[in-house]
Order: C-alpha cells, then structure tokens, then sequence
C-alpha cells in the first residue's frame, strides 16, 4: 500500500508538471510554433485571461462560465492586436520579438496602473482527495486532462478540418495559399485569434493555483517557450505533448528530490542539450526519422 | 616615420567603414562634448554627479548589446544576467578580501572576468550548437529567469560564501566601493572620483569598440550579421567570431554590473528580472541598434526621462518606454538616431557626420 501510495505521488508531481508545460505553451504553440510570431506578450495575455475570470467569477458568473468568457474575451483582444500591430512581423522572428515586448510592458504596466498589485483569488475548485494520507487536489488533475483535451482539439481543428488545412496551407506559403482562393488575411486574424484565446483559457484555468497580479504571466513565460522551442516547427501541436512529457518528467524529477529551482534549473539544461543535439527539435527529428524508414 | 605609420592606421580604424561619424565636425562637437562632460561636477551639485554616474554605469551594458546585436543580428537577454554576475562576483571577493588587502582589484576584475567566461561557456554553447536568430534570444532570457530565480532563494546563513551573504530576495548588501591599487597608489572611488573613473572607462571602451568594429575582426563580425551563411563560405569561423563578440559583450554587461553595486554598495535579484532586463532593449532599440554612440544617447536621454516621470510621480514610465519600443520597431526599425543623424548631413551637406552604420542592408530576421 505503501509503495501505491508513494507511486502515486510520484505520478501526480509528473502530471502535475507535465500539465503546467503543456497549457503555458497552448497558445504559443500557434502565435509561435505555427505563424512565426515569438510573441513576448504571451504571459500577458494569460494575465488578462485569468483578470476575465476573477472579475467574471466576483461578478457572480459560474467558474467554468467564467474561464470560457475569458477565453472569449482575450481571443477578441487578440484579433484586435492582430489588425494594429502583429501582422506587419510576420515571418520576422526577432522584430515581432521586440515590437511584442513592448506591448508585454504596456499591457502588464498598465494592469497595474489600472486595478493594482493584485487581485482576489479564487478558492480551489472541486475539493481534494486522500491517498495513503497525503492530501491531493481534484482541480490539478482535471488540469491535465482539459489540457489534453484541448490539445488535441487543436490538433483535430488543424489537421482534420477544411478550415485547418486553408490555416496551414497560408502559413506555410501565403501566396500561393491566396492564388488557389484562400482569404490569407482572414486566416491570419482567424489563427491568431485562436492562439490568444487558447492563451486566454490557460491563463484562467490557473487562476485558482496562485495569486493574480499583473506579473501572473512572467511565470508562464519560460516554460512556453522552452516547450516549443524543444518541440519545433514540424508539428508543433504533437510535438508540443512529447516535449512537456519529456521535459515535464526531467523537471518533476529534480524538483522532487532537489526542490523546484533546481527543477527549473534542470528544464533549462535539458532545453539547451535537445537544442544542441537536436537542432529542429523534437518534432523535426521524428519526422526526419519518419522519413528514413519509409 | 614609423610612429606616424601606427598613428595613421590608428586613426583609418576609428574612422572606417563601420564607424560612426569621421567629418572634422563630428570630431569637434565630440571633444566639446567630453569636455563638457569633465566640466560636469564643477557646474552641478554632488547629487546630479551622483545621479549621472549611475546612468553611465549602465552604458558598457548597453554597448555590449549593441555590438552583438546591431553588429552581428544576435539579441541577447543574457546581457542582464551577466551584470548581475558580475556584481555579485565583485560583491563577494570583495566583502572577502577589502579587510585583508584594503583593494578590490581583484574583486574588480572577478567582475568583469567571470562574467565573461560564462560568457563564453554559453556562447559556445550557443553557437558551436548552430543555435541562431531568436532561438539564442530564447535561450538567454531563460538563463536570466533561472539565475535571478536562483539568487531569489539564496536567503538565510548556509547561503554565505565566506564573509558574503548572499541574502535571498533581499539581496547583498556592504559592497565595499571600488579602491584600486596601482604601483602604491591607493586609491577610493567614490561620488565624484567615482564619476570621473566611470566617464575614463566609458571614453575608454567607446574608442575600443570603435576600434574593434573597424578592425578586420570587426568587418568580419558585422558580416557574420548581415549574411551568415555567405560569411561561412567565404572561409570565415562564425562561430568563433560570433563566441568572442558574445564573451566581449558579458564582459561589458559584468563590468556594469560591477560600478553598479560599488555605486550603490547593494544588489538583489530583482535587477535581472523581466521588467530590467527589457531596459536596455528598449535602449538599444529606440537609440539605432546598429551604432554604439546613437545607443549611449538615447541610454542616457531614457534614463532620465524615465525618473524625471517616477520622481514627478507618474507611474507611466514603463508604459511609455514599451509604446515607444512598440512603435519604434513598427515605423523606424533602424532606431530614432540614424535618420536624424541623416537628416542633418544632408543639411550640412558634410559627408557622413555622426553617421552611424554598422551594416546598411535591410532588416532579417
């Protein structure tokens, strides 16, 4: 019963981990893995995800409904950013870099401005349950699986869909995505608007696991992109499941025995050590794999 | 003959093809400039030497980023991390060493050395790794993250290395000034010897990068950045060359974070976060990346904007500074210097004064 007891603790720090990588990265799996925007303000637009929620929820709304208004409303914020700012970078890695830094700054500045260093949280959803002693909590593990959910709701969107193949065939080649009737302009404002929505609901989801601030992004902001940078542009949506995996089980690891710095410590240097030794990440070598054998 | 001979290639190279303004006007107004920089303590109170000595201090920081970034297209994050390493590096050998040497050579030089090392250790990580473009980027912020993470937790007594305690969140504190010892002269910089110091080094480092950038080692760097692959065919080791602009650039970065903590005899964590490490972006960004003087203009005018609105009260300063970063790479990519300094060539129809240029192609990514 013990070692149950001891292995499914083990399990929960694992998903617990792999769960984080995976919804921090949500959004930016699009904005960056797919439309070639490295979007800075990434931890921003969760911050104001999870302001929707808080405000929803003290308003009187249902959680749930709360973090689906959320989703709603920085998927709105997103197109508009879109139309203003976003599509003059795209394709150009480093200038969509800084131009959304600057954005980061004046979104989380002015938060701050706005409604103060921080906000209300939300109590726990969903209550607790005990296994060989050691309390757990229900929320973190319904975590884990709408982050599955919703990833591989994403990857159906994109790869099974009409509409996912016209996003991707714009991304990959806009002109020629536009000679064959594809509205690439739409597209783009479409795609964008799901990444900062999908950023929107991973930002509210966590909401009621820490204290809101106008900084409740920055924490977000490493994990994101170390998951899709390690996963590549190959595929990015499943790409994105093997690296958090693989990166959330390094990371759990030392945590576990050496505390969450070192954890975090260790995310980076596994991160650097994947880069080097696989330059398009973890995606770009099954597919070269992929490819070999056939 | 022959000392006319090193004085004239000397000179070739602080005026070449990658330079930053060569008319015999450019010259002039720089020397009055200087001057009137050493003027400075003499026509304003103590507090402004003070205050201006640490907005200098920041400039080595921001001149290492121009270089790797104007010159060879490499955004680093880094640069915060390093200056914090460097202050901590000066901190600790000094709070352990000022009692039994009463110098901070060698803690002055820890400083600048250790920085520059790790430096080097992940640039060749980086690079002899084929990382490139925003992948670097990447990668340097999250080693700043995880280094002011790891400083963060540093509190409580079995954090002390030797006398230092490296104090957590709240950060270290006694930092002795800097006192250098050279040939039996003991010397304290502090306040205006301090400020004097830091504008020597400045002038110093200015006409070192300006040298470097001209240099062959310099042309080969700023075509690295224009055209990595072309540059590689040709023969040339990026990543060599790329490695060394990064070690010069977390030198610099350490050697500010070094007059930072002597100036102000503290550091904490926090000065590597997020929020600090975009300022000298926006520095960079705002001034025209691509020339070292535009950088250290816009450094200082920035500077002082940002606290004339903090001490007035207002809290827009960060606001401000990221619309203006926002807008700056939307409508004028290539920095808010360069075209003014374009503008008044043509009207004073001199060739090139204050024109900086460290490549003239377009934007890449």
């Amino acid at each position: 019963m013990d070692v149950l007891a001891g292995l499914f603790s083990t399990v929960y720090i694992y998903l617990d981990s792999i769960a984080f990588l995976l919804l921090s990265a949500l959004g930016l799996i699009i904005i960056l893995g797919m439309m070639g925007i490295t979007n800075m303000a990434h931890g921003e637009f969760m911050m104001l995800g999870a302001y929707t929620a808080v405000i929803g929820t003290q308003a009187g709304l249902p959680f749930p409904i709360s973090i689906l208004l959320a989703t709603v409303v920085v998927g709105l914020f997103g197109m508009i950013l879109e139309r203003l700012v976003i599509r003059r970078f795209y394709g150009n890695l480093l200038q969509s870099l800084v131009a959304t830094w600057g954005i980061s700054l004046l979104i989380s500045q002015g938060m701050l401005i706005a409604l103060g260093p921080s906000l209300p949280s939300l109590p726990m959803p969903l209550g607790g349950f005990k296994v060989g002693g050691h309390a757990y909590a229900t929320y973190r593990i319904v975590l884990a699986l709408i982050g599955l959910m919703v990833l591989l709701l994403t990857w159906w969107l994109f790869n099974r869909t009409k509409f996912g193949m016209r996003a991707r065939a714009t991304m990959q080649n806009a002109e020629i995505a536009q000679a064959l009737g594809v509205d690439t302009t739409k597209m783009y404002l479409i795609v964008f608007g799901i990444g900062s929505a999908l950023a929107g609901l991973a930002g509210a989801l966590y909401v009621p696991t820490t204290v809101i601030g106008p900084f409740y992004g920055t924490s977000f902001l490493a994990p994101a992109f170390v998951t899709v940078v390690v996963s590549g542009g190959a595929d990015v949506i499943t790409g994105a499941l093997l690296t958090s995996i693989v990166l959330g089980i390094i990371e759990g690891s030392f945590s576990l025995t050496w505390g969450t710095t070192i954890g975090r410590l260790a995310l980076l240097i596994a991160t650097m050590l994947i880069i080097r030794v696989l330059p398009t990440g973890i995606s770009g070598y099954i597919a070269a794999r992929g490819e070999r054998k056939r | 003959m022959k000392s006319k001979n090193i004085f004239s290639t000397l000179a070739s190279r602080l005026n070449g093809p990658q330079s930053i303004g060569h008319s015999p006007v450019f010259w002039t107004i720089f020397i009055i400039f200087i001057v009137l920089l050493f003027c400075f303590p003499l026509l304003f109170s103590e507090y402004e030497v003070v205050n201006l000595t640490y907005f200098f201090s920041n400039l080595f920081l921001a001149m290492g980023l121009s270089l790797i970034w104007g010159c060879s297209d490499i955004l680093s994050f880094g640069q915060m991390a390093f200056f914090g390493l460097g202050g901590y590096a000066y901190g600790i050998i000094g709070i352990n060493l000022i009692g039994a040497v009463s110098n901070t050579n060698l803690a002055f030089l820890g400083g600048i050395l250790i920085p520059m090392a790790f430096a080097a250790i992940l640039g060749y990580f980086l690079f002899y790794g084929r990382v490139s473009g925003v992948y670097v980027t990447i990668i340097t912020l999250v080693s700043t993250l995880v280094f002011e993470t790891f400083m963060a937790q540093t509190a409580g007594p079995q954090w002390a290395i030797g006398k230092a305690l490296l104090g957590g969140y709240n950060g270290m504190t006694n930092i002795p000034s800097i006192q250098l010892q050279i040939f039996g002269l003991n010397k304290i910089f502090d306040g205006i010897p301090l400020y004097y110091f830091v504008l020597i080094l400045l002038i110093a480092v200015y006409f070192f990068l300006r040298y470097l950038v001209n240099s062959k080692y310099g042309n080969s760097l700023v075509a690295t950045g224009s055209n990595t692959l072309r540059t590689e065919m040709l023969g040339y080791d990026i990543r060599l060359i790329q490695v060394i602009a990064f070690a010069i650039a977390g030198a610099l970065a350490g050697l500010s974070g070094v007059i930072y903590v002597a100036w102000g005899h503290y550091i904490t964590p926090s000065t590597m976060g997020l929020t600090t490490a975009a300022l000298p972006v926006i520095w960079v960004a705002v001034g025209g990346r691509k020339s070292i003087l535009a950088t250290i203009i816009s450094a200082v005018v920035l500077q002082y904007f940002a606290q004339y609105l903090s001490v007035t009260g207002s809290e827009y300063a960060f606001v401000i500074l990221g619309a203006l970063l926002m807008f700056v790479v939307m409508y004028v990519p290539q920095g808010v210097i360069p075209p003014i300094a374009n503008y008044l060539n043509k009207i004073g129809k001199k060739r090139s004064v204050g024109e900086p240029v460290c490549h003239e192609e377009g934007e890449r990514t």
